[in-house]
């Protein structure tokens, strides 16, 4: 029997497979921990983290579109202080591997949440979110800017020896050079995409949706536009790349890593359906058996664009 | 427990009237797990149109003549897409249910239960006065709605021995006018606090009227509150209610791990 090796490595971050429970869409982690065996994910991205709380937005905070969501939660949070007393320490007892998503409204507000995390036990990685739409402070100010994504990334870069990922906005005209600019200012990986910034109108009320008016889209609607993107990015950096972006099923997970993932996040799948991991690792598993891949890493970046596939009906 | 996800079968679909129906499915291992107060999230379909899942109150936990759990039916209203699909499902459909989830009403510490609904509101009530029965506590519903067509379950509940005050907004059946007037009507008549519990569920502003009535009257209530929901599970963070802590301060809480029952003393009410 030949074993069959799914495992991610980013700098010392080393995952048994390549799956991700999306920031925002999981928790902390531990609100699933009774429906899935938090060590057998590959990571956990956790709910977005500034130094202090935030009550985030008013409610309506998610609608549904077609074959997605819109989304302005706005952050809410308990801050970095009570996620490492309240949190932390539980899933480290549970062996999750903590990719731990920081927020800033000011560059300061990034290193302090970095530092933090770098001191404190079981942190595995820190995702660096440079990419909320919903919130005008944060993030996005910097995630826009090459310039800006260059700067957050070198101060987190100076403070932690903890692998370091930023997260990509999807909301800019070329995402690689964004890339470019994240691997240049010394990350150890990227992930994208974040949300598309987007808007839904109720016609009878003459209302936006959304008590933010805006939010972000996620969900199958976007996932040709990522994979589209993850693509750029893989022309453009070495660095790993986390895919994400409307991953319902195992086929959507091959998808990203041919186009350049090394790793994926999955988000809106999971408020589907919870119990989606071991559906997602069995059908990893069976084409790989199908296709004689014994190291899922060998398939990254593979699609073969010389000639489109046969087209079926 | 942990809540299960179940690809049930739609047992059957009474259509109660032009909006509302009750649709039977075969999930009695979510049946089996339920309180009354807890909620399922349900989809109509395996595709990604529509997508996410629906919050429903449990209507009925069904049981054969042995008192096995068979079956839970939900009481749905038509609004959107997928109540417009729950409306339309037919014997043998399938349909995937994930639950019980939420928090459930907490037994009245003593005396008399008081349940208040408003329309769809019903939902929820229909197992909160069987388990109350069942423990020999006193029971009343106050049940209103826009007409007396749009009344259900009334022989349900009176053949359970509950006590109905019915009101409507056209007058048509019971007291003309909103379910909190004949409330407070027996409000007033109460002795002194913490007399009765009182169990509301319907549209919001009716909710804070019922959570104001009972803490003008020194009663204890508890408010089964309706939000958009993602997930149910407390992932998304969408289905958030202002509750006022301890401390003063008020916060978000997720309805659907910190409620969808809260003290109705402590919904920070808009």
């Amino acid at each position: 029997m030949t074993t069959m090796d799914l495992s991610v490595k980013i700098g010392t971050l080393e995952m048994p497979n390549p799956l991700i429970a999306a920031s925002g869409c999981f928790g902390y982690g531990l609100e699933y921990a009774d429906l899935v065996d938090l060590s057998t994910l590959g990571g956990v991205a956790s709910k977005g983290l500034f130094l202090a709380e935030r009550q985030g937005h008013k409610p309506e905070r998610i609608v549904e579109t077609p074959s997605g969501m819109l989304n302005a939660i706005g952050l809410q949070g308990i801050g970095v202080h009570r996620f490492v007393a309240e949190k932390l320490p539980e899933l480290r007892a549970r062996k999750a591997r903590n990719i731990v998503n920081i927020c800033g409204t000011t560059l300061d507000e990034y290193v302090e949440v970095a530092r933090v995390l770098s001191d404190a036990e079981g942190v595995d990685a820190i995702e660096i979110n440079i990419s909320c739409p919903n919130i005008k402070e944060g993030g996005i100010q910097f995630g826009c800017s090459l310039d800006g994504t260059f700067n957050v990334v070198s101060a987190v870069r100076k403070v932690t020896r903890l692998p370091i990922i930023p997260k990509l906005t999807p909301n800019v005209t070329s995402p690689a050079s964004f890339a470019r600019a994240a691997e240049d200012a010394g990350a150890d990986a990227i992930s994208l995409v974040n949300t598309f910034l987007a808007m839904a109108i109720d016609v009878e009320q003459r209302k936006p949706k959304l008590s933010n008016v805006v939010g972000g889209l996620s969900g199958p609607a976007i996932r040709p536009i990522a994979i589209r993107m993850v693509w750029e990015c893989r022309q453009e950096v070495k660095i790993p790349i986390i895919g994400m972006g409307g991953i319902m099923d195992w086929r959507d997970v091959i998808e990203f890593m041919l186009a350049g993932a090394n790793a994926v996040q999955v988000g809106t799948a999971n408020f589907v359906d919870p119990f989606i991991w071991p559906k997602l690792l069995d059908g990893i598993e069976s084409y790989m058996q199908r296709h004689g891949i014994t190291r899922l890493a060998d398939i990254v970046g593979a699609v073969d664009t010389a000639s489109p596939a046969k087209a079926h009906a | 427990m942990p809540p299960v996800d179940v690809r049930a079968t739609v047992i059957s679909n009474v259509r109660l009237s032009h909006d509302y129906n009750v649709l039977t499915f075969s999930a009695p291992e979510v049946g089996a797990l339920t309180e009354p107060g807890q909620f399922v999230m349900v989809k109509t379909t395996d595709t990604s149109e529509p997508m996410l899942r629906r919050p429903f109150s449990v209507f009925e936990v069904l049981r054969d003549d042995l008192g096995t759990v068979r079956a839970i039916s939900i009481l749905n209203k038509r609004a959107g897409r997928t109540t417009n699909l729950l409306y339309g499902l037919g014997a043998g459909d399938p349909i995937w249910c994930l639950g019980p989830l939420g928090l459930p009403f907490n037994p009245p510490e003593s005396g008399d239960a008081w349940m208040v609904a408003g329309g769809v509101g019903l939902a929820p009530f229909a197992t909160l006065a069987e388990a109350l029965v069942a423990v020999n506590v006193p029971t009343t519903l106050f049940y209103g709605a826009r007409t007396g067509e749009e009344l259900y379950y009334l022989e349900f509940f009176d053949r359970l021995g509950v006590k109905l005050v019915l009101s409507t907004e056209d007058g048509s059946i019971g007291e003309k006018g909103r379910v909190t007037a004949p409330l407070e009507t027996s409000l007033k008549e109460l002795s002194g606090p913490n007399q009765v519990s009182i169990y509301a569920c319907g549209p919001e502003p009716m909710l804070a009227a019922v959570a104001k009535l009972a803490m003008q009257y020194g009663q204890p209530s508890e408010v089964s509150m309706e939000r958009t929901m993602g997930c149910g599970l407390g992932g998304c963070y969408s289905c958030v209610v202002p509750v006022t802590h301890a401390d003063g301060q008020t916060r978000y809480v997720r309805s659907c791990i910190g409620g969808p029952v809260f003290d109705g003393a402590v919904v920070a009410w808009e």
